[in-house]
């Protein structure tokens, strides 16, 4: 009567031990998820954060360099018995700010940027003194760890806009961010040098795989490291900045707004940029990043706003250098050529009436160059005076332009303003259509008007003229790594549409202007031929803007500067005083004038 | 054969489970070393139920199985307690359980009392007495709370189907565990009830030519499959303890607690899953090692085979496990008494059990209990329970040519 009953049995046997292989099947071959799982589970990845290349000045000085820091993470999935009380106290933690902390990781949690498993950044920025106190306490939080990586320092305030700073990553650029280099809490250049060298600054990061137990427990290295990775530093960069001379410049431009910038014409390094008002960069470092930013940011006079490169300004009066080269090469004037100083359709200063062109640059007779630019735009190339000044208008830009002007250099920071130099199509625009001829646009011969340039490009101009047509473009980085090199782009030399022969008259007239001219009392050195050229640039109804450019010595020039001083009024007080006493700083090593000195620090310059 | 290969295994398992570095697998202070000396204990035991001639275990089964219940019975009052079960009894450093040691005298006493000359499955009067034989070591071992081991002797009822039990029994004992899970899956009740009296009618009408007998007997159970669905709720929230509450539910939806109760399958399911086609290699899973998986070298002794040897190590073991059912089924049916066979069946369930349930919890298909897998789990006393059942089956075995000729 039991027959097949064995078999019955035996069959349920068979059957169960399949139902097993099968779903073992699934769960070991098939679904990856386990997989993973033991991974965040067992290893821990500890990422290695590399050290960030640090930034020396051009005589080895240091300007950036790094500090030790420590963040206090938590894995939410490992924490157990949290006692928030031992963590108010050990931490110096008020409940509110805790609640705070846990409620900004929820919502990163439900924004998907931060999940149970992985480690995150909950405590920012301890110090060192921080960690001594928690780091016993460390083991009553399962869950929490310290990582240590490094934050910013650096060794001087006055480079601030030109080096920029480094802040955690925003979500916005981590969501933009292509190369998957980045992760949450991740540090990045966001100004200056710190972002434009950020790929040879950063360096790249390791990967140490630590085993686990389920306590948290470190047990070793997993396999032996054989999947660690090292983290490799950043590379560290030299500047061209000389800090002595950089230092000296913001100690000049205390108290002012404007900026001055200096190059080394023979290679386009800059020795000095300095921006005022500035800010201690030494501010936005450290945990108190986020407060002292939204302070900064929100100053009124906008200390983050880089002048040199950022600050659109009409050139004033140095732009008739500019205009008489481009003259001389249009052979419109010969050096000899007099004119008489009209005043009738634009005034003039000081007592002058019939100049050669060097007269006429030494005294800055406007009327000379309304004439000068009219000869150039309305050569009657055209059938009538309409079409005459567009295709005079269109050969003077391309000159103007090789001078740099109206477009960006290429400075290796970010955010540089290219300026504006007016086309035809500029003017369409601006006068909607209807006709406009020369009679219309005429303020840009003396650098008034719709002209507008940035402070580096009047600096670099004065390199230009020193270098007799030729420059580098400017760059703050001479040198990345252990190459000795700086970016290729910055050893190509950039030609003016000039002939180099026409460069002796300005270089004659800027030597004059300082000797004898507008530049007289306040620029000559008295070892040092220096050329120069004053602009008063008109700012109405505020005082005028104070204008410098230079170069010293007049053979093989060492410097090229220009400063802009806003609201101080004539060329050849505030910026003519800070400019020479900067060339005095970098030649001689210090002033020889401290009137002068004492004349620019008191900073009253429109009396 | 299969026997060395498994205790073998098993003993290196338990190794790599509790591994670390510095110690040696013959270390004695470690799970490895002492699961070592049982496994040198169970050799001896091996040599005795050998030497111990075969009419000792069918002569003296009602003493065996009186011992034992007295050891039970001991239990609850002078055992100590070892994680929350007071299931153990301690000689010196050494713990034995009597609950491990009641399936072999249950089933040499179930064996004994079938292989009585005239017994017939049929007799009311009989069945009742193996339900109180089973049912005795269950009560004591439920006292215990010790609820998966009591389980195991509910794997006698296959025994008894094979020995000529209505399989009535066990298909009412199938539907009130599906139904039960079903109850707790389905939220509406009255779609059940509909499904039952849709079988119920099905059936009528399949056996309407039938005796009366046989309709009542299906309208009982049907009526019993009812009544699982109206008491599910109170069995379940009144008469089971609060942590099989859960571990029932995360069965039904694993993800639901990962860190508190479902933890166990949760980490031992991440184990396994984790060993792919071919494991981590000897020693090298990092689950187990690190010890996420509980019980690691017990009960969920399963997860180091899974991790470190991956799915061709499971289906290794699994083969191996057919294999000796399979075996032992075989030498069962081919024992000429009907003592001997029953045994041999006991033995084969009480295996059966033990790797079914085992396995299943491991991998999610089954509430967590603490069943042991026979020769791998650590630990002394389940390792010489296992190690007694088999061999006795052998000696029998053995001896089956000398029962004919005592006939």
């Amino acid at each position: 009567m039991n027959e097949g009953r064995k078999e019955v049995l035996q069959l349920v046997f068979l059957l169960v031990g399949f139902i097993f292989l099968v779903k073992l099947f699934f769960i070991q071959i098939v679904e990856d998820s386990y997989k993973e799982m033991a991974g965040v589970n067992a290893i821990r990845k500890e990422p290695q954060y590399p050290i960030r290349g640090i930034i020396k000045d051009r005589n080895g000085k240091l300007i950036v360099y790094n500090n030790p820091e420590f963040d206090l993470m938590v894995i939410l999935h490992e924490v157990k018995h949290f006692d928030s009380t031992r963590f108010c106290q050990v931490f110096e933690k008020t409940p509110q700010e805790l609640r705070d902390l846990f409620n900004n990781f929820r919502t990163e949690i439900r924004n998907r940027k931060a999940n149970q498993f992985q480690p995150f950044p909950f405590l920012r920025q301890l110090s060192t003194q921080d960690l001594a106190k928690v780091q016993d306490h460390m083991d009553e939080f399962p869950g929490f760890f310290i990582q240590d990586r490094t934050t910013r320092a650096y060794a001087s305030k006055a480079v601030a806009n030109a080096i920029g700073y480094v802040s955690e990553i925003s979500k916005n650029k981590l969501e933009k961010d292509k190369s998957g280099f980045y992760r949450q809490g991740d540090y990045i250049g966001q100004s200056g040098i710190e972002a434009y060298y950020e790929e040879y600054l950063r360096g790249k990061r390791g990967v140490k795989h630590l085993m686990r137990n389920k306590d948290g427990v470190i047990k070793g290295s997993y396999e032996g490291g054989k999947y660690d990775t090292l983290s490799v530093p950043g590379q560290d960069l030299v500047s061209t900045i000389d800090l002595t001379l950089q230092e000296y410049g913001a100690f000049l431009l205390n108290g002012k707004a404007g900026s001055i910038i200096a190059i080394e014409p023979s290679t386009g390094e800059i020795l000095a940029m300095v921006s005022g008002p500035s800010y201690d960069p030494n501010l936005l470092t450290g945990k108190n990043y986020s407060k002292n930013f939204a302070l900064i940011s929100n100053d009124s006079l906008k200390p983050l706003f880089n002048r040199p490169l950022m600050a659109q300004y009409r050139p004033g009066s140095i732009f008739k250098i500019a205009q008489a080269m481009v003259a001389l090469q249009e052979g419109v004037i010969t050096p000899e050529t007099r004119i008489r100083c009209d005043r009738s359709i634009i005034n003039c200063h000081g007592p002058h009436s019939n100049e050669d062109l060097r007269g006429a640059i030494t005294n800055s007779c406007n009327p000379y160059f309304h004439n000068v630019l009219r000869r150039m735009l309305n050569k009657g190339k055209g059938g009538n005076p309409f079409d005459d000044t567009r295709i005079g208008l269109a050969e003077w830009d391309k000159h103007i332009m090789s001078f740099g002007f109206g477009k960006r250099l290429g400075i290796d920071l970010p955010n540089e303003k290219r300026g504006l130099v007016p086309s035809p199509e500029y003017y369409d625009r601006a006068y909607g259509g209807r006709p406009w001829k020369f009679s219309n646009i005429y303020s840009i011969a003396i650098g008034e008007g719709e002209n507008m340039v940035v402070p580096l490009q009047m600096a670099n101009f004065a390199a230009t003229v020193a270098n007799k047509g030729y420059y580098f473009t400017p760059h703050l980085i001479k040198s990345i790594g252990s190459t000795g090199m700086p970016l290729p782009q910055y050893l190509e030399k950039h030609y003016t549409t000039i002939d180099s022969a026409n460069f002796r008259i300005a270089r004659d007239a800027m030597e004059r202007v300082v000797e004898a001219g507008t530049a007289q009392y306040r620029a000559k050195l008295k070892d040092i031929v220096v050329c120069g050229k004053t602009g008063t640039v008109q700012n109405e109804p505020n005082p005028d803007h104070s204008v410098f450019i230079a170069f010293a010595p007049k053979e093989n020039p060492k410097i090229a500067i220009s400063v802009y001083v806003e609201y101080s009024g004539q060329g050849g007080r505030a910026a003519a005083s800070i400019a020479s006493l900067m060339i005095e700083k970098y030649l001689l090593g210090g002033t020889q004038r401290p009137n002068i000195e004492e004349y620019v620090l008191k900073g009253k310059f429109l009396h | 054969m299969i026997y060395g290969a498994m205790v073998l295994w098993g003993w290196l398992n338990i190794y790599s489970a509790t591994y670390d570095e510095t110690q040696s697998i013959f270390d004695l202070s470690l799970n490895s070393g002492r699961q070592m000396m049982f496994i040198i204990t169970s050799s001896i035991l091996i040599l005795a139920i050998l030497i111990i001639d075969m009419r000792f275990y069918e002569t003296f089964a009602y003493i065996i199985y009186g011992v034992v219940l007295f050891l039970l019975l001991l239990v609850p009052f002078i055992g100590k307690e070892v994680g929350g079960n007071r299931a153990w009894l301690g000689f010196g450093s050494f713990g034995v359980q009597p609950s491990e040691f009641a399936k072999f005298a249950t089933a040499l006493v179930v064996a004994k009392f079938i292989g009585t000359i005239g017994f017939r499955m049929d007799n009311i009067r009989n069945q009742v007495i193996l339900f109180a034989l089973i049912g005795a070591p269950i009560m004591l071992i439920l006292l215990q709370k010790d609820y998966g081991t009591a389980m195991v002797f509910m794997v006698f009822l296959l025994v008894f189907y094979r020995e000529g039990m209505s399989p009535f029994l066990l298909l009412v004992g199938l539907g009130v565990a599906v139904i039960f899970i079903l109850t707790l899956l389905v939220e509406n009740n009255w779609i059940l009830f509909g499904m039952i009296g849709a079988a119920w009618g099905i059936t009528m009408y399949m056996n309407r030519r039938k005796k009366i007998k046989r309709l009542a007997i299906i309208t009982a159970g049907a009526l019993v499959l009812a009544f699982t669905i109206t008491s599910v709720e109170f069995i379940f929230s009144n008469l089971l303890e609060e942590h099989h509450q859960k571990r029932v539910m995360v069965l039904i939806n694993p993800e639901l607690d990962q860190l508190g109760a479902g933890y166990h399958v949760y980490q031992s399911k991440v184990a396994i899953g984790s060993g792919g086609i071919i494991g981590k290699g000897f020693l090298k899973g990092t689950q187990t090692k690190l010890k996420f998986v509980p019980e690691q070298y017990t009960d969920f002794i399963f997860c180091t085979i899974g991790e470190e040897q991956g799915w061709i190590g499971s289906l290794l073991m699994i083969a191996l496990f057919m294999g000796l059912l399979l075996r032992v089924v075989f030498l069962a049916e081919r024992q000429k008494n009907r003592f001997a066979r029953v045994y041999g069946y006991s033995v084969a369930c009480i295996f059966f059990f033990h790797f079914a349930t085992n396995i299943a919890m491991t991998i999610g298909l089954f509430p967590v209990i603490g069943i042991p897998l026979p020769f791998f789990s650590y630990g002394g006393s389940s390792l010489w329970s296992f190690t007694i059942l088999l061999f006795i089956l052998l000696k029998l075995d053995a001896h089956r040519m000398h029962v004919l000729q005592r006939l």
